[in-house]
Parts: structure tokens; C-alpha cells; sequence
């Protein structure tokens, strides 16, 4: 018997910004915003903060003022605190049902397809109170028979008032009402080219776009696009798309909290990169056959000249040893630096990766091999133990990443001036309570 | 080996979950090469001080208490106290609630004219709630951890 599908888009409202109000309970009802990586911009707000007109993505320094004013709140994003979040609420939603894709940090995909149509409403309220109570992440949470219509009925379960954060699309009528009701451009899948050349076509609302041609959808927009549109009329394309299958490449990489000029410094946030990407690919399974580092100046300062570059080596052997693809990294980088420019990002691409169980088979491995794999081992039981900045490498410094006083961070860290509490993930960072 | 070392000098406790690498194996016997284990076939999971402590990881925070206004109820400046979220706050429980802008720890107590917060120690008042606006539950706590 066939079933008819059903998904459930289960997103957490202004994720970053509630993970805040767990902990800081008197921000209820104050504007929020949480700033980028190194304070740069707002990436999150409450609806406070927007009601004030504060937009996506606007740099710190041009609403600093009026937010001082107007007593907004501002934190620097606070990723230990959000990934714990998360983790929390996936698994609050995988009581649900075991059939779950975790789509971003604060969207989950569920399927739905065992319900009752009838059941649905009350279900998505039930989940919707579940994941507030245990995580205090508040959630909407919109239910149709496709992935794109469920991402549209989840906009408008927060639209729309009386919906009270949860919205079902279930007949022919409620569908097209809500697709009446949304512009082409926040679609699910349509991008802003495609949108904008849709409004000079007249395609305004997701109405006018389900009732584009099938040709000339396809010819124009091409497959994704078709998806879309199907999607839009009820016509499941997409499944859920359950664990990320492991990857080809991994990347650590992030940006110096001010610019560096000195290698040793550089070489110490390198080395700090390299030691978590090993770290990932062992966890993964995997060894890498090839290494990639890049460097680069700021690529927005017209007055220095801009130097951004890469280095890659193919390895003699595939590896997950962190000694060796250490003194790769190095050696890449010293091959790369040059004196007198100020560098704001390094990073380390572990390239081809293999299955390490494959690596093993090879005859011609040297007795290192082994010697190497036990001791990558114990790092790792050692730092799932006792964190990661228990045992470091002469390279990576003295200095602690994650320590909150300014001079004892590494150079390279990046600006958080406004960090709160590792609440969830450190026992110096719990909430204290005067009882 | 002792608990309480095990349980609380581990920076990353908190993930109550995913521990599986710290459990405490109070009886675990070390096979010996060569021979089979007599044990083999009877091997039991070592003994998870996590699901103890709480019985839904998900929904459980801690939080460091610093007052002495629960010492009647064994609740010290110092302990690590462990919150449920996702169990109802009944008459009579302890709570971590969220009264006029703090954070604090009292037991929940349901009478006629209203609910109160009740502290266990003579040093301090009970606070009455009579409006809902006034005060918020934040999570039931469910044990407390000390380090002798
Ligand atoms: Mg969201």
C-alpha cells in the first residue's frame, strides 16, 4: 500500500539568539543580536532587534551606536554553546520519530508519513512543547507533503498568528492559500537570479511559479528548478537525506582575531588547525593521501597588496598521523610565507581521503606505521578525556585558544568581546546560582 | 579508583550522553592472554553513573551552586547541582526557578493562598509566587554532586 508522504520542517526560531535567553532568562523580551566570528557582524536577532530595524549581516561598528542607545543586547556567537544546543534539540526531535535529517544547526527534516492526517496539528504542538520544555529552544514547526512546501508552511507557521507556530498544509485549498501567500523568492531552492528574473516575468507569489510550464522550467532553471516546481504542486522529489555520508576532504581553517605578521605565530594557529583536522579524519576512519595549506592577507585592504596562497603535497603513503601531516603543514607553510604582509587566515585541506582500513593492506609500510597508529590512539583517548588543549605540541604555543583574558589567548584567536558562559560544555562555565 | 574523581574532573561531564568513554568500571575483570575468559559470555555493560544521575541526558543541565539558603536539604556552596527540564515541577520537589531576575534554588511548595518557594534554612524567608508573571520554573534538580 502506498503511504502518502509527509515532512515536517522543524526550525528553531532565532537559534543563536534563544541559546542566549536559556541561560539569561531576563532577555525575554529584550532585543538581542549575536554578533560573527570576531565580532564582525549580526548573524543573529531577536524580534525585538529586528523591530528596531537591525538587518542580516550589518557590520558591528555601523549600529553599535543606536544599539547602545536603544540597550540592545550583544553577544559574540558562542559556537560550544549553540553545537551542545543543537545536539539537544535533535535528539529532543529523534524521540519523534527515528527518521530525521539534520539540515542546518537549527533546522531538522522529520518524517511524518506514520501519522494520521487528523493527528498531525496535534503532534506539532506536541513537538513543539517538548523541545521548549527540555532544551527552552523555542521551535515552529510547518508539516506538508513535501520538503519544499514544508519549508513554506514553517515560514508561515511563524507568519501567521494565529498558527501559533505550528502550520499543516493538508488539502488542495490550504496549499494554495500558502503559496498564495509567499513571494517566489523564499521558496525553498530558488536563488536570487532566478527570482529576480522570475518577478520580470511576472512570477511573483510561489502561486505564480507552480503554475509555470514544466518546459520552461526545466529548460530555464533546469533540474533543481524542476524539483522545485514539483515539489510546490505536492509531488515529493526530495527524500530525507539522513547522516552526511563522510566526506572526501576535511578543512580546518579560521580567520586571526587581528592580522599576523610573524610565522611563528601563524605556525602556531596551524598547527592548532592541523592537530583538530587529524583528530577529525581519525574519527572518520580515514587517511589522507594528499595535504593542502593556504594563507592569505586580507583581501579587503586595497592598500597592501593582497597575497593569497596555496601549497599542496601528495603523500608518499596515505596517513592520519598527525606527526607527519604536522611537519607537512609546516614545511608547506614556511615554503609560502613571506616577511613584511599581514596575514589574516591559514588553514589545512586533508585532500582524497581512504578508507584506513585500506592504508593497512599495504605491504611496503614501514614499522613507523605502526608506531605512529598507537600513539595517534592514545592522543586520542588522552584529549576525548581531557580536552584538547591538554596535550599540545611545542608549535602550537603555551598559550590556551578558549582562555577568556585577552593576553592569555594565542594572538591568532579571534576577537569575542562579548562571549558568554560555555554553560553546557565546561564545568568552569556552568551557571552559578546563589540559592 | 574513585567516583567522585571520575565524575568530577572531567572537563567535559557535561555531555552526559556521550560518555561512554569515562564509565566507571567498578568490577572489571583484565582478560589475560591465552586464556578465555570464564567471563566471556556473561559480559556486562560497566556501571553508568550517568544514566543514575539522570534519567533523560537530553534535558539535564548542571549548575554550580554558591549560597547556603538549601543546606537543610544538603545543598552546599560548591556543589554541582543536576537539573531536569523535562519533569513536572510538583509540590514538594526542589527547583531551580527564575524569580525577579535571579536564578535560585527552593522548594516548591503548592498551598491554598499560593505557591512558595521555600528555602531550607532558617537564615532566609520563603518567597510567595501569587502571580504567574512573578517567577518561572526552570528545571527540577534531581541530584546533587559533591567532591569530598
Ligand atoms: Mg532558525
Amino acid at each position: 500500500m502506498a503511504t502518502t508522504s509527509r515532512f515536517a520542517l522543524v526550525d528553531c526560531n532565532s537559534f543563536y539568539v534563544s541559546c542566549e535567553r536559556v541561560f539569561r532568562p531576563e532577555l525575554e523580551d529584550v532585543p538581542v543580536v549575536v554578533l560573527s566570528n570576531n565580532d564582525g557582524c549580526v548573524i543573529a536577532r531577536s524580534k525585538e532587534a529586528k523591530a528596531l530595524g537591525i538587518k542580516m549581516g550589518t557590520p558591528y561598528f555601523q549600529v553599535k551606536d543606536m544599539m547602545e542607545r536603544e540597550r540592545v543586547e550583544v553577544f559574540s556567537s558562542n559556537y560550544e554553546l549553540y553545537g551542545d544546543m543543537s545536539r539537544r534539540v535533535v535528539s529532543t526531535l529523534s524521540q519523534f520519530t527515528p527518521n530525521l535529517e539534520i539540515y542546518s544547526i537549527d533546522e531538522c527534516f522529520l518524517d511524518l508519513s506514520h501519522l494520521r492526517p487528523e493527528e498531525v496539528e496535534a503532534y506539532g504542538h506536541r513537538i513543539r512543547h517538548t523541545v521548549e520544555r527540555w532544551t527552552g529552544i523555542p521551535v515552529s514547526v510547518g508539516v506538508a507533503c513535501t520538503k519544499t512546501l514544508a519549508k513554506l508552511a514553517n515560514r508561515l507557521a511563524k507568519k501567521r498568528a494565529k498558527a501559533k507556530e505550528v502550520l499543516a498544509l493538508h488539502t488542495p485549498a490550504e496549499i494554495e492559500e500558502a503559496l498564495r501567500e509567499s513571494s517566489v523568492k523564499d521558496v525553498w531552492g530558488i536563488g536570487r537570479q532566478h527570482a529576480k528574473r522570475l518577478e520580470q516575468l511576472n512570477v511573483v507569489t510561489a502561486w505564480d511559479l507552480s503554475r509555470m510550464p514544466e518546459g520552461w522550467v526545466k529548460k530555464n532553471m533546469a533540474v533543481t528548478g524542476l524539483r522545485t516546481l514539483l515539489e510546490l504542486r505536492g509531488q515529493p522529489c526530495q527524500d530525507l537525506e539522513p547522516e552526511t555520508p563522510d566526506r572526501k576532504n576535511i578543512c580546518t581553517s579560521r580567520s586571526f582575531g587581528r592580522p599576523l605578521t610573524e610565522l611563528e605565530d601563524i605556525a602556531e594557529a596551524l598547527s592548532t588547525h592541523t592537530v583538530r583536522c587529524a583528530t577529525k579524519l581519525r574519527r572518520q576512519n580515514s587517511c589522507a593521501t594528499g595535504v593542502t595549506v593556504f594563507l592569505m592577507t586580507n583581501r579587503f585592504a586595497v592598500t597592501e597588496n593582497v597575497y593569497c596562497n596555496s601549497r599542496t603535497i601528495q603523500l608518499p603513503r596515505p596517513t592520519n598521523s598527525e606527526l607527519e601531516l604536522l611537519s607537512r603543514a609546516m614545511h608547506l607553510l614556511k615554503n609560502m610565507f613571506r616577511p613584511g604582509k599581514r596575514y589574516v587566515k591559514v588553514g589545512i585541506i586533508l585532500n582524497d581521503l581512504v578508507p584506513a582500513s585500506e592504508v593497512q593492506l599495504d605491504l611496503f609500510s614501514n614499522q613507523d606505521g605502526e608506531k605512529h597508529k598507537k600513539l595517534m590512539s592514545t592522543l586520542d583517548t588522552l584529549r576525548q578525556r581531557f580536552g584538547h588543549h591538554a596535550l599540545k605540541y611545542a608549535v602550537q604555543g603555551n598559550k590556551n585558544e578558549k582562555d577568556v583574558e585577552e593576553e592569555k589567548r594565542a594572538p591568532w584567536m579571534l576577537q569575542k568581546k562579548f562571549l558568554s558562559s560555555p554553560y553546557t560544555t565546561s564545568l568552569k562555565g556552568l551557571l552559578r546560582i546563589k540559592t | 579508583m574513585k567516583a567522585e574523581v571520575i565524575l568530577i574532573d572531567r572537563p567535559d561531564v557535561m555531555q552526559l550522553h556521550d560518555m561512554t568513554a569515562h564509565r566507571l568500571e567498578l568490577f572489571s575483570s583484565a582478560v589475560q592472554a591465552g586464556f578465555p575468559s570464564p567471563a566471556a559470555d556473561y559480559d556486562a555493560e560497566p556501571i553508568d553513573l550517568n544514566a543514575y544521575i539522570t534519567q533523560n541526558p537530553t534535558a539535564t543541565f548542571l549548575a554550580r551552586v554558591e549560597g547556603d539558603s538549601m543546606i537543610g536539604a544538603h545543598i552546599e556552596p560548591g556543589d554541582l547541582v543536576v537539573i531536569d527540564r523535562s519533569l513536572q515541577a510538583t509540590s514538594g520537589r526542589i527547583v531551580l526557578a527564575f524569580v525577579a531576575g535571579e536564578f535560585t534554588i527552593k522548594r516548591l511548595m503548592q498551598k491554598p493562598d499560593g505557591a512558595y518557594l521555600e528555602p531550607e534554612n532558617p537564615k532566609y524567608e520563603s518567597i510567595r509566587i501569587t502571580q504567574a508573571d512573578m517567577g518561572r520554573i526552570w528545571g527540577v534538580v534531581v541530584g546533587i554532586v559533591k567532591k569530598v
